[in-house]
Parts: structure tokens; sequence; C-alpha cells
């Protein structure tokens, strides 16, 4: 998706890196890195670094560095457009007679009206993204330090053993020990209920679709549900 | 940081948290912290860095691997400063985000799930 933005952006100075926060590394991602074709730098981040380093706890998420090296905006919802996914479709539209469904069916219809009720703001972030690529410094976009330390993610002693956790889970992910790796994730997520990435990807080793499991305590549909769908993501603060 | 043995090579823990250990403690931007006396400045015991820093130090009992975590306290960015990262591309070659210096850089975190 970013890769059109990329090519209208790049010859006045800016450069896209996209991070895939995936701990099963190149061979789950690569089929996406490579339907996008990206000219520009796409890596690969397996022990979700960018949430202890930056503050990531959800994706995607998009964080501003200027030409110095200085972040201008921490991390926040960033989508390049709204997904199909994330459209409003007509409720009265059925595809299947609610009876009918499987209970996998059923399962799927409600996960995908919950992802409607997800808010984003693709149209405001990539208008206030083309007036930082227009006017750096001056933009009012772009943050002073004071402001980007103020709205980056406190870090109480749960949230820095979160960390250390999640990094251990999926380092025993990784080596084999998929058993052990489980109270690692729990801890996590017990420790930093509100960081999506490490709950989802714990849950995607047990099921792909992140659906009730025996192994962890919650599933996409039930933490979204207990928090209310609209509150996903943040309001973005421009 | 994943340590097989409690030892942390001080290059290492710089690059990954920020925390230079220097003659005067560990220091992070203005900010430093007397470590014990015996300490050298190449490698740390990352029980005192544990104790001295804040850091969650886990041990996983069964494969003996331990995780030494980033400091408790304050924000995730206790400054602006663009932390080192160095990630791999897809085929393994590391890229280090330094190398977009003198470029505007819009970061995005995604992820296939």
């Amino acid at each position: 998706m970013w890769q059109t933005l990329r090519s209208e952006w790049h010859p006045q100075g800016l450069e896209i890196v996209t991070i895939a926060l995936d701990t099963a590394g190149a061979e789950a991602v690569r089929p996406w890195m490579e339907a996008a074709h990206p000219d520009h730098p796409s890596l690969i981040d397996q022990a979700h670094l960018l949430d202890e380093l930056l503050g990531v706890v959800n994706v995607p998420n998009g964080v501003w560095i200027d030409e110095q090296g200085m972040i201008v905006r921490p991390p926040e919802p960033a989508y390049p457009r709204r997904p199909t996914s994330l459209r409003r479709l007509d409720p009265a539209r059925q595809d299947l007679v609610e009876g009918e469904l499987s209970p996998q069916q059923r399962r799927a219809r409600e996960v995908r009206a919950e992802v409607r009720k997800i808010r984003i703001e693709p149209e405001a972030y990539i208008a206030a993204l083309r007036d930082w690529v227009a006017n750096g410094a001056a933009s009012r976009y772009a943050l002073v330090p004071d402001e980007v330390t103020r709205r980056s993610h406190a870090r109480p002693p749960e949230v820095a053993e979160a960390a250390a956790s999640f990094e251990l889970g999926q380092y025993l992910q990784r080596e084999g020990h998929t058993d052990a790796a489980v109270p690692w994730f729990r801890a996590a997520h017990r420790l930093q209920p509100d960081n999506w990435t490490y709950k989802r990807q714990a849950w995607t080793f047990v099921d792909p679709e992140q659906g009730p499991n025996e192994v962890y305590d919650g599933d996409w549909l039930s933490d979204v549900r207990t928090i209310g769908a609209e509150n996903y993501y943040p309001p973005l603060d421009l | 940081m994943i340590l097989k043995t409690l030892v942390v090579d001080a290059k290492e823990l710089e690059r990954r948290t920020g925390w230079g250990i220097k003659p005067e403690g560990a220091c992070k931007g203005e900010v430093c912290v007397p470590l014990p006396t015996m300490t050298g400045t190449s490698q740390v015991d990352a029980r005192v860095l544990a104790e001295r820093l804040s850091m969650p130090l886990l041990h996983d009992e069964v494969y003996d691997v331990w995780c030494l975590g980033p400091e408790a306290g304050g924000r995730v960015l206790s400054g602006a400063v663009l932390p080192d990262i160095v990630l791999p591309d897809l085929e393994g070659n590391p890229f280090a985000l330094r190398e977009l210096r003198g470029q505007k850089v819009l970061l995005v975190a995604w992820a296939s799930w």
C-alpha cells in the first residue's frame, strides 16, 4: 500500500521503511513482501524490538524520523488508505442466512462486524504526512523532542518486564521450544494487556485465525469486544 | 537482550539500550548511574545492570537462557534520538536505519497476522 506514496514522495526526500513484526521470520512474510515489490527497505523484526525500542503496541504504526535521525512523531496508527475490511457495509446485506452458518462462518462474520467498527483516519494521516514531506521541520505535524517523549508510551516495571518476557518467549519459539515459549508469552500478555503485537503474535502460533484456544486466555474477538472495537487504536492526535 | 551467560558485552549493551559503560558508571544521555568499582568497561554483570538500572532480568530455568529487559520507569523514549536499530531484510542482510540519515523517513511497523 505504501509503494505508491513512496513513488510520489521519494523524489521529495522521503524514504519509507517497512518493518514486519513477525517472529516466524522471512518465510512468513515473504509472500507479502514479494507481492508488494517494494523499492524501499523492507525489514523483519522477529523479536518485536520496535515495541521495546519505540513503544509500538499495535500495527500498522508509523514513526516519523527527520534527516538528522530525530523522531518527530512517535508510534501511532498509520494507514495509507482505508482497507476494504474496514469499510462499513450495509448491515442489512446478508450473504447467508444466519441459521445456515457453520460455527467458523459465524465467527468470521462476528470478526468482520467488529473490524468494521475500528476507527482509523487515513485521510488525515496522509494529509499530515504530505505536509511534513513538503515543509519538513516547519510542518506543524513535526513535533519537538519534548512532545515526542511526552507522547511516548509509559514504561512502568510491568511493561519493561513484558518486553523481556516476550523476547524470551520468541527466542524459545524460534529455537523450536514452543511449549517453553508459552508461559513467557502469557506473562507478557498479563503484564502489558494493551500490547496487541504480543498477544496476536502468540495467538497465531496456536491458531492462525487467533480464535479461542486452550493455551491462552484471550483471543482477538473476545479481547476486542472487551475494550470496544472503536478503541482498538487510539485516536490520531494531529 | 537474550543472554547465554550473565556477562553482558558493553558494546552490545550500548547498541541495544543506549546505556554506555564509562568510568563514572552506566550513562545514557545526561544520566549516569554509578556501578560497583570492580566493574570493567568492556563487560558487565547482568545482575548489576538489573539492580542499578531497574532492568528486569528473567531466566528460563529449563533452557538456561536469560533475558535482560529495558530499564523501567519513565517512558519508552527518554529522548527523541532514534535508537540504533539494525534489522535484517528478507535475505537476512542487516540494514541499519542510520544509513537513511539525510532523508526523511516514515517507518511503518506492520504484520502479516
